[in-house]
């Protein structure tokens, strides 16, 4: 199964403090395991808050808020996808990670969707309006 | 924690530990089979412990430690059998000492990477390729006998019988669970991606019906192949294989159509394709070319994968590359089938003309001589050159030779449509 394993913001990484050498190292050495045991797919690191922008959607209304936001710890300062077999699986290889920030901090797996999770839900018709739209799009572009 | 969840915490922690473990002890003991064993041993003292005790720092040590302890034991137990029925010579007893003393030493020596050595062993050439691949799942994979069965539509007695077999051979042939030097390791090296690739085929060649673990199959393999970069980053062909693995699994969910039937690479809808895999997929080939191995069997597979792949409709293919692609690969991989899929290609990129005078060639090679894709390919290029009564023969030859239904139902409509 693949997984997103979200380092959440803190104070810290807001403020745009750069990690020690010793935690880069550290979290490179994390990064090597995670490539030897052939879990790891992607991974990088996020700017703060202050780089990013908010699309609101109300009906028919879009409204962009600037950055920084406030929520501090529900904010996502950097992520892996990870192929693991299990939920069990991603909780241990969490566990060795070193602490990515300098002060307390949290990390959250989300589990993505799978083809099979959608069931129904996902017609023919609806994949096959994808597909055009792609096509339209790519067609655009030459 | 409920006792359960523990429980399942330390499956996983043995899980991600197996296989570098079972490397270490097997280097050790120069016994694969004991080192599954100890391996094992070591769970059961976890399972027992750790719940109590919470699971260690470094918990990879700590099992190898409990391992080695079981091995030493295991030397002295013998030895005093030995001495109680005094029918064995003091060679044996010697050798029990050795063994003893040799894990002593390594006692507090950290868990290596000693896997790399585990997989040269468990893939090398004195194995049939069956039994390669059986004891790489079961040993890197850390499949269960009946798992690799049901995976490669075989019965768990000749799994079972083929691994013992395999270790028996390992054991006889004295075997270190080393990773090859020099002018070996390269011999080497291409029967163990030759195993790895097998695997991956064996799960893509996975239907509908099937058992969920054959398609689980490519993931192990990818798995496998992920593995292996890491541990060899300097290797050219290791990402090649990488290459090619992701960027055709990358087609896994287009492949099959709602009825479980398979869908031609032209005609899969293309949104279904895993832009991740295929990201992946095209920076390991870039990492295999930058290392020099552009030309090697792998990349240049995993390159006319990536052609396939870059288009994002069927008709962007660029056919003249893989045309191309062909021209090489049939250098360094002469086949028939590659030399079949060339035409196609040449077909594809400079007209029906040029696919006719290459499939001629093939034609009378007396490999394909009943192998239907030839005279359908045949079919398909004199379709196209507008020579319809002639097309009509190859199909109809091609859905003869066919034991497909399905293809044979395809071939014969494709004969029908000539007579328009």
């Amino acid at each position: 199964m693949r997984v997103m394993v979200m380092v959440k913001a803190t104070k810290d990484s807001e403020a745009g403090l750069m990690p020690t050498t010793e935690m880069f190292e550290a979290m490179g050495k994390f990064n090597e395991e995670l490539v030897k045991a052939g879990i790891m797919l992607n991974g990088d690191g996020l700017k703060p808050s202050s780089h990013g922008k908010r699309i609101a959607f109300d009906g028919a209304s879009r409204t962009v808020i600037d950055g920084p936001f406030a929520e501090t710890r529900e904010l996502v300062a950097g992520f892996w996808i990870w192929e693991v077999k299990d939920m069990a699986e991603a909780v241990e290889w969490v566990k060795r990670c070193p602490n990515p920030m300098p002060g307390p901090s949290e990390i959250e797996i989300r589990p993505f969707y799978e083809m099979a999770d959608f069931g129904e839900a996902v017609t023919p018709e609806i994949e096959e309006r994808f597909q055009r739209l792609r096509d339209e799009v790519a067609g655009a572009k030459r | 924690m409920a006792a359960s969840e523990t429980h399942q915490a330390i499956e996983a922690v043995f899980r991600i530990e197996r296989a570098r473990l079972i490397a270490g002890l097997a280097r050790l003991m120069r016994d694969v089979d004991r080192a599954e064993e100890l391996a094992q041993d070591a769970l059961v003292t976890a399972l027992a412990e750790w719940p109590r005790s919470g699971v260690p720092q470094n918990p990879g040590a700590w099992l190898m430690t409990a391992a080695k302890r079981r091995a030493i034991d295991g030397f002295r137990r013998d030895k005093m059998l030995a001495r109680k029925h005094a029918e064995l010579g003091r060679d044996l007893e010697d050798a029990q000492d050795d063994g003893a003393r040799r894990i002593e030493a390594a006692m507090d020596d950290d868990v290596g990477d000693e896997l790399l050595g585990l997989i040269f062993t468990a893939c090398h050439p004195v194995l049939s390729r069956e039994a390669r691949a059986a004891l790489t799942l079961r040993l890197i994979g850390g499949l269960q006998t009946d798992e690799i069965a049901r995976a490669f539509l075989s019965s768990e007695a000749t799994i079972a019988q083929r691994i013992v077999r395999a270790k028996r051979t390992i054991a006889d042939a004295g075997l270190a669970f080393e990773v090859p030097r020099g002018a070996e390791r390269d011999a080497r090296l291409a029967s163990v991606l030759e195993v790895i690739y097998l695997i991956f085929n064996e799960g893509y060649a996975a239907t509908a019906g099937d058992d969920l673990i054959r398609p689980a199959l490519c993931a192990e393999a990818q798995r496998l192949g992920r593995i292996l970069t890491g541990l060899m980053p300097d290797d050219s062909e290791v990402f090649g294989l990488l290459a090619l693995m992701e960027i055709q699994a990358s087609r896994l969910n287009a492949r099959t159509a709602g009825d479980g039937s398979l869908v031609p690479l032209p005609e899969q809808n293309r949104a279904r394709w895993d832009q991740l895999l295929i990201h992946r997929g095209l920076a390991a080939l870039t990492r295999a070319q930058a290392l020099g191995g552009g030309r090697g069997p792998y990349a240049l597979q995993a390159a006319l994968a990536a052609c396939h792949a870059r288009a994002r409709r069927a008709e962007d293919t660029d056919w003249k590359m893989i045309a191309a692609l062909y021209d090489a690969l049939r250098e360094v991989m002469p086949s028939p089938v590659v030399d079949l899929n060339r035409a196609i290609a040449h077909s594809m990129a400079f007209g029906p003309e040029a696919g006719l005078a290459l499939v001629e060639e093939i034609a009378n090679a007396s490999a394909l001589r009943h192998y239907a894709p030839v005279p359908a390919a045949k079919g398909d290029f004199l379709f196209r050159a507008g020579r319809r009564a002639e097309a009509k023969i190859e199909f109809e030859r091609a859905a003869t030779l066919s034991r497909n239904a399905p293809e044979k139902a395809f071939l014969l409509k494709r004969a029908a449509a000539c007579e328009g």
